[in-house]
This record gives C-alpha cells, structure tokens and sequence, in this order.
C-alpha cells in the first residue's frame, strides 16, 4: 500500500506494508535514524516521535495508522543548522551524554511544553518519564527542560 | 497483514464478518508488544482509532460514557474525569508513561483483562458497565461479569467493547487509587487499590466500595470487608482489622515482581492510607 502523510513539514508518499513499524519505515526505508529502537515494547522512548504534535512510541505505530498525519521526528526539529530552543537548552545544559535516548527526551520535551510550557522540575520528571537515560543523566536532562520552557517563555539564553 | 480502519460501527461490522480471525486494535500498547513477543501474525488488525463513536465522552444520566477508544491520555486530560472521578483520574495518570497513555485506550485496559490493569480497580468502585456491541446488537453487563480471569472476557467472537458507563458517585464521597510498582513511572502494579466511600454526616464511612488489583487472577472485590467498614470512623485500628480481613482474603502470586507474601502484606496495609481521611479530604493517593 501506499501511505500519505507529512513528515517533518515535507508532504510523503510511500510505497510499504500495512504493518510495518513504524520505526522500521522511518529508519530502513527514509533513512531517519534520529528514532531508535531500543527495547521494541514501549518500554524506554528511545523511539518517539510525535505524531499531530503527540509524542508516540514509534515501536508501537503501524505504517497504516500515519495515513494523513503530521509526523514530527528528531531531524524535522531544527530548522535548517539552528538548533531549536529545546535542542540548545539540552546542549547548554550538558543533557547529552551518549546521545542515545536524546532524540525521544528532546521530543518529550516538546510535547510537555506544547501541553505545560512552565513546567516545575517535577512536572518535568514527570514528563519525561517514559524516556530511560542508561547514561543516568536525568538531573541535566530535567535541566535541560526547565530551561528551555525558560527561554521559551522569554527569559535570557 | 492487512489493517483495516473502520470510520464507523457500520463499517465494522462486515470487516469483522469478512476478517474472523483478525485482531481488534485500540491503542497497541499491548496487542503489537505480544504479537511481537509471541510472533503470531493474525491475517489482519481491525484498528478501532479513527472510529469516531468509540472516541467520545459524554455525560448521560448520571453517568459519564467513555469511548472505549478513548486514550488513557486523553482520560488524564479530563477535567470531569479528575474532579467526580479522582480514583479513575490517579489510575490514569499512573499508567504507562505519558507515550504509552497517548496510544493506550480505556477499552483496551478493559479487553486485556490484566489483573494489573490501572483503570480496572477505580471502574470497579464506581460500579461501572460495559457496553458491549456487535453485528446483531448491543447488550450492557457490570464490570465484574465482563472480566472473568486473566486475558478472559465475556466478548464473544464478532463483538467489541463500545463504552464504559461510570456513574458519578454522589457529592461528599471520596475516591481515590493507591499504586504501589518498582518505581513511579513506567511500572505495572504490584499491588493496587481504589477506594470509593461515602461518608455520613458523623464523619463515618458509610457506603464503602473496595477493588484491589494485582493480588488474584482478577481485580479482588471483598464485600465482607467493605461490610466491617461500613458506619465506622476510619481509625487506624479499624483499619488494621480490615487489612488483616484483606490480607487473609487475597489470592495473590509468587513473579517477577513480588511475592505472593509481599503483596498480601500490601494488600492489607493498602488499607492505612485511609486513616488520613479525617484530616485531608484532598489526599490524593500517591
């Protein structure tokens, strides 16, 4: 079949299985390895993306069910080479350490300030707690959040 | 594998009838894990989400109708969910992690049956039904018959849960959900506990209404110790007594999680949250 839908602002067509994971089209068959797969049951967050502005396990998608929606992955974030707000703020805060879980944090970080654009640090923790950091660097990741709500909010950064 | 997405019942019906042995999809969170886990491949998944009758919530005599393919999220969400149903609200901001509820459905908790499940206590204090449709029509049963063990319903082939129906408990009661995992977010019970009580105008507990989950093949209802409570203040040695009654009663399992010991233990001390009633009527289960 052929599944239609907007993917980082650019409209998509493609040809694929009903169901297929989603994480497998976007990273075998459009080459966006931002999402990763990780534990595969929606356990971790590694693979999130946001799909109508909400974050979902890519894991747990369907090909099928992205037919006329706006899917939002870790490399439609910036804009060209600058960074998003979030994206700054989790590289100002040293919230990156191996890198590995920071594309599904940045996304649940977007989809928390779309919902709560003042989060506490709890909120935030809260928040993001469907997204494991082996790296264990939630305090800076937390941080990182806090920060860019900040900023958003138009504090100094 | 084909997947099918029903804009409507009528529309669902033929697929049903054409796809007998297709899987119902609500949200996922829990049928592609187990399709994975297991590698069963049914010819097809009917997905319930773009099936605008099972997405609504409304309130109808009394009672609040949720779309059975209404998110776990989108109940959290609910600002008619947190204010007349607190224990519902709490067990749905206690479930999964904030992308699971975004796909997870109250009719899929429901369907998977899980003695686990986090919305399953609260719609037992709540008394709440559960609609029940198919080709030849629709017929309404109370939660505990529609649960009959763990992963068993009595959906028969060719029907779907439609909505639950949760009457809203008169004004004065208190209801809340008490979870206890591994950690905060991201944890299935290891024990769990609503609570739904009215209390008279002394300050006693009136009518009391119990649901644990994760101690027994289904969520747990003990009317004999909901019995010992009623007309009682809730002082802490009440409460010990009935925990005990609760610990005894319990049939819960030896996993990976707890043992058996361990959650009968908490399956009675559960029962101590409630001594702050008297001093926080706000107290709000975690």
């Amino acid at each position: 079949m052929i599944v239609r839908f907007t993917l980082n602002g650019r409209d998509v067509a493609i040809e694929t299985t009903a169901d297929r994971r989603v994480v497998d089209l976007l990273r075998e068959d459009l080459g966006l390895t931002g999402a990763k797969e990780c534990c595969g049951a929606g356990e971790c967050g590694a693979c999130t993306i946001l799909v109508d502005g909400e974050s979902r396990l890519s894991c747990l998608l369907l090909a099928a069910q992205l037919e006329g929606r706006d899917v939002l992955t870790a490399e439609g974030v910036a804009a060209g080479d600058r960074l998003h707000v979030v994206q700054q703020a989790f590289v100002d805060c040293g919230a990156v350490q191996c890198g590995f879980c920071s594309p599904g944090m940045v996304l649940a970080t977007l989809d928390l300030l779309r919902r709560n654009p003042s989060p506490t640090r709890e909120e935030a923790r809260s928040a993001l707690s469907g997204n494991l950091c082996r790296c264990g660097n939630y305090q800076k990741i937390v941080d990182a959040a806090v920060e860019a709500a900040r900023r958003l909010n138009g504090g100094a950064g | 594998m084909e997947v099918f997405f029903p804009r409507t019942l009528a529309e669902l019906w033929p697929l049903k009838a054409a796809n007998p042995e297709s899987a119902v999809m609500a949200g996922g969170t829990d049928l592609l894990v187990r399709l994975r886990k297991t590698g069963e491949r049914p010819p097809a998944i009917i997905a319930l989400e773009r099936l605008a009758e099972l997405r609504r919530m409304s309130i109808e005599g009394g009672g609040l109708r949720i779309g059975a393919a209404v998110t776990i999220g989108e109940l959290a969400a609910s600002e008619i969910v947190r204010d007349a149903l607190p224990a519902l609200w709490q067990a749905a901001a206690a479930l999964g992690s904030p992308p699971v509820r975004h796909g997870a459905t109250v009719g899929g908790n429901m369907c998977t049956a899980s003695p686990a499940g986090d919305t399953l206590p609260p719609l037992y204090v709540y008394g709440a039904a559960v609609a029940v449709a198919g080709a030849a029509g629709c017929r309404r049963l109370p939660i505990g018959d529609f649960i009959l063990g763990p992963g068993r319903t009595s959906l028969a082939p060719g029907e779907i849960v439609t909505d639950i129906i949760v009457p809203l408990p008169t004004g004065g009661a208190f209801s809340a959900y008490y979870k206890v995992g591994k950690r905060r977010a991201m944890a299935i019970a290891v024990a769990s506990l609503a609570v739904c009580i009215v209390r008279t105008a002394d300050g006693a507990a009136g009518k009391v209404r119990l649901a644990w989950g994760s101690v027994g093949p289904t969520v747990i209802s003990l009317p004999a110790v909901e019995a010992f409570l009623a007309g009682k203040r809730l002082a802490p040695d009440v409460l010990r007594q009935a925990g005990a009654m609760a610990a005894a009663a319990v049939l819960p399992i030896d996993d990976v999680r707890a043992s058996a010991g361990y959650r009968r233990s908490l399956a009675g001390n559960l029962l101590l949250k409630l001594a702050a009633l008297g001093d926080d009527e706000q107290e709000d289960g975690r």
